[in-house]
Parts: structure tokens; C-alpha cells; sequence
């Protein structure tokens, strides 16, 4: 059994492409579930899964409530939904006001999957223009996971990571085209 | 013990708590949601720990208003989803105008933008006259708020834009007067509506429903609950009556899944199918 079990990723402004930086390389027999939430508009109809599962080994498809996360799967925040993940690591859906503006909310992912994976999960926050997310990764560390965040120079809209790194709870600061590498790495040195 | 954990004995012991003192069940809501509204509690009564307002929810007498209102935050806005009062205003209304009296059910009506928006499309299709819609929340502060049909003006450009996108036939603001900043919906789309407490968990079937709206409320739900809630709105329809749910819900892992056909599976509108034992 491997370190981790789980990876959260957050992302706003420029999300699309930094998405498709981190998940695009990884392979297919990728041993956990990754958790997105991603700032969309509340309108936009969910055609994020469609996007990113083009170019992704992983299989990509929009969150659904009740579903249990299996491994080499990609789950994404539905848009005008928050995602949350239960205790017994089922998904879950909420339409509660929104976080930092955001629905769905990072933090709201961050914290819930902080409760329900403890240290064996892995938090990933990349571009964006607010401080969503920062608190959620505060609360990822304090549970003793891992948090990585997007160095701010590679990213399209600073702010997120850099809220990230100005409350000082940032892992790693990796580079964009780094990430997909360095997450390996760890789930390989997990599984050694 | 993990801080995580020992939060959610709190949380269990609180929802205990709130069960036996008061009679409200939230054990088999989804817990994830749960937590985060009793971390707003806390933090709006100022307090550090869960722990510290369970001898509050025990023994004062104002706590349980209080209580329930964080724990069914209303959220809601006017025409929302536009495509779904859309679809309404065009497959639904038309076969219900067939029957000589409507009833329609709003469960978990929140402050009320819905069902104003719902009257108003009554209205526009010349169904309002023969129709009792039933608003129920258990949160009697919205329901108290829904009653007053007052809405924050800044909303409105939202709603105008939700209600033409919703096919509306005139303009929003033909239903209101603005005042300051606040408009007051039209009193005459209220002469219809019933507004009232009940709760989906607890309560029973309180009349024979032709189209019963529930959206985004069976998320908060264990599936069990959900399954529960769903054939208490089975019973409530009349047979050919219609079920609307929010649009990431859905019947077809339920026990009534066979009873339903959908009308539009996208947007989450269902049909009581016509069976036999069905009155």
C-alpha cells in the first residue's frame, strides 16, 4: 500500500491549461483519484471533462454525488456545485453560498479531503487570481499531507499560488512542467 | 487522535443531540456539508468548539431557530437554471393545464425566489388562476422571509436575465416595485401560494401533487434518505404528475426508478408513469 491515497487540485484563471500540464503526462495505471475544482462559469454547462479527457490517459468525468473515488480517475467539481469528499471517501455535492466568490470552492474541497484522507493525501494549487485554495492547503498540511503549489512564475495569474506561499504552506514550489514529475515521484517512493 | 477526528464526534454528538432534544434527524444528511455549516455556527456564536454549544442546544429556548437556520442555508435565485423553467413553460405546463385544478409542491422552498418564479410563469401561461402551489422549507425563518417577497435590487439584473432566458413573455419588472434597495415582488403572484413548514425527513404527504419541485436539496442526503424522501414524493404525485429535481440529482439508482419515465433526463424532469395500482 502506497503513502497516499488521494490528490486534491485547485486552480482558477488559466486552470485549463495548467490542468492539462499536470494530468496529460501522467500514465494511465496512475494509482489515485484526482480531485478537481476548478473556477468555472456557473453556466458553462460542464464541458471541462470533455476538454481535458482529449488529451488525458486518465479517464476524466464530472463529479457525481455518491460516487465512490477509484484510482486513475479524474473527478471534476461540477460548475455552480461545490465538491466535498465524505469520511467514507465517497463524493459529494453542495449548492451552499459561495467560498471566496467560488462555487465550486477550493477550500471547501481542500478541507473536506484534509478530514476524510488525514497524511495520505496530496494537494496540488496552480494558476489563479484569488486566495481560494490557501486555507483548504493550510488545513491539508496541518493533517500532516503533502502540499505542492505552482511556482507563481509559471503561472498564468499569480495570486493563488503566491496566497499559497505568503501563509507559508507550501511543500514544494515546483515549476508548471515540473509537477507531473514530482507527483510521480512521490507515489512511486510511496509505493517502493 | 487526529484534530479531524475528534471533530467529528462532535459533530456526531451534536446531531445526536439536536435528535433527541428537539426531534430533528440531520444524522443521515450527508456529513461533509453538515460539518461545514456547524463550523459557520460555531463561528457566528462565537465560539471555538462544537462541544461548547451542545449544553446551549439542551437547555435555551431560542437555540433551536438559530440552529436550524445554519443548518438549511437558503440558496437560491430567481429563474435559476434558466433552461429548466424553459422546459417547464414548454412540456409541462401545457399538460397540466388538461386537469381542472393544479397543485403544485415546492419542497425545500428556501426564501422563496423559486416559487415566485414559478408563479410567474403560471401566469404568463394563464395556469395561476386554478392553480394552489404549496411552498414548504423547514427553516421557518426563510419561509417568514419568502412570505415578504422582498429581494435585494442588486439580484435583479441576474434574475431579468435568468427570467428572458427562461422564455418570459414580458419583463421581470412588471412583477415588482422597486423601493430603495430592495424590490417588492408583485402581491398578487402570493394569492396562490401556501407557505409552510414541513420537513421531507419527518413529515408525511399533505396533498395529491401534479408537479412537485425539489432542487438540490436530495444532495444533502445519505442515499438511504434520499430513497426515502423519493417515495414520499411518489406517493405525493398523482398518476401522470411530474418531478422536477436539480440538475445533478437523480432517480435511477432509487427504489421508484422503474416508476418514472424521464421527460427531459438532462434537465431532471421525471413523469409518474401510469400504472395500474396508481390512483
Amino acid at each position: 500500500m502506497g503513502r497516499f491515497d488521494a490528490v486534491v487540485i485547485g486552480c482558477s484563471v488559466g486552470g485549463l491549461k495548467a490542468l492539462q500540464a499536470v494530468l496529460d503526462p501522467l500514465p494511465e495505471d496512475f494509482p489515485l483519484p484526482i480531485l478537481v475544482a476548478a473556477h468555472s462559469a456557473p453556466d458553462s454547462g460542464g464541458i471541462l471533462p470533455g476538454v481535458l479527457g482529449a488529451h488525458c490517459r486518465l479517464a476524466v468525468a464530472e463529479a457525481k454525488e455518491k460516487k465512490e473515488t477509484r484510482p486513475g480517475h479524474v473527478y471534476l467539481a461540477p460548475p455552480n456545485y461545490h465538491l466535498l469528499v465524505e469520511n467514507n471517501r465517497t463524493l459529494s455535492l453542495s449548492v451552499d453560498p459561495r467560498v471566496k466568490y467560488s462555487r465550486p470552492s477550493i477550500d471547501v474541497l481542500f478541507l473536506s479531503a484534509a478530514a476524510a484522507f488525514g497524511t495520505r493525501l496530496i494537494g496540488i494549487l496552480l494558476t489563479g487570481a484569488n486566495s481560494d485554495g490557501a486555507v483548504g492547503l493550510k488545513e491539508i498540511r496541518d493533517e500532516g499531507g503533502v502540499c505542492i503549489v505552482q511556482d507563481p512564475l509559471t503561472a498564468k495569474a499569480k495570486t493563488m499560488p503566491q496566497s499559497a506561499l505568503d501563509i507559508g504552506v507550501a511543500d514544494h514550489v515546483v515549476a508548471l512542467e515540473d509537477i507531473p514529475d514530482v507527483l510521480e515521484s512521490f507515489v512511486e517512493k510511496g509505493n517502493g | 487522535m487526529r484534530e479531524a477526528e475528534i471533530h467529528d464526534i462532535e459533530v456526531q454528538v451534536f446531531l445526536e443531540a439536536l435528535r433527541l432534544r428537539h426531534g430533528y434527524d440531520f444524522t443521515h444528511y450527508a456529513r461533509a456539508s453538515i460539518k461545514r455549516r456547524l463550523e459557520g455556527l460555531v463561528k457566528d456564536m462565537g465560539h471555538q468548539n462544537l462541544s461548547e454549544i451542545i449544553p446551549l442546544l439542551l437547555r435555551e429556548h431560542d437555540m433551536l431557530p438559530k440552529v436550524l437556520g445554519s443548518m438549511s442555508v437558503p440558496v437560491t435565485e430567481m429563474f435559476r437554471d434558466p433552461q429548466i423553467f424553459k422546459a417547464l413553460r414548454e412540456k409541462v405546463l401545457p399538460m397540466l393545464s388538461t386537469y381542472p385544478r393544479v397543485n403544485i409542491w415546492q419542497a425545500g422552498c428556501a426564501t422563496g425566489e423559486e416559487v415566485y418564479s414559478l408563479a410567474i410563469l403560471l401566469k404568463e401561461e394563464g395556469l395561476y388562476d386554478k392553480t394552489s402551489i404549496y411552498a414548504t422549507d423547514i427553516n421557518d425563518s426563510a419561509i417568514a422571509r419568502a412570505e415578504e417577497g422582498i429581494v435585494s435590487q442588486k439580484c435583479m439584473e441576474v434574475y431579468s436575465r435568468n427570467y428572458l432566458a427562461a422564455g418570459g413573455k414580458g419583463a421581470l419588472s412588471d412583477y415588482y416595485h422597486a423601493r430603495y434597495n430592495f424590490v417588492k415582488l408583485d402581491e398578487t403572484l402570493k394569492k396562490n401560494i401556501v407557505f409552510a413548514h414541513h420537513n421531507v425527513v419527518a413529515d408525511g404527504v399533505f396533498c395529491e401533487t401534479h408537479l412537485l419541485l425539489c432542487r438540490n436539496l436530495l444532495i444533502y442526503f445519505s442515499k438511504d434518505l434520499q430513497d426515502q424522501v423519493l417515495r414520499l414524493f411518489y406517493d405525493s404525485l398523482v398518476r401522470g404528475g411530474f418531478l422536477c429535481l436539480g440538475s445533478r440529482e437523480s432517480i435511477r439508482f432509487s427504489s421508484i426508478a422503474d416508476e418514472f419515465t424521464p421527460v427531459d433526463e438532462t434537465l431532471r424532469i421525471f413523469r409518474c408513469c401510469p400504472r395500474l395500482e396508481k390512483r
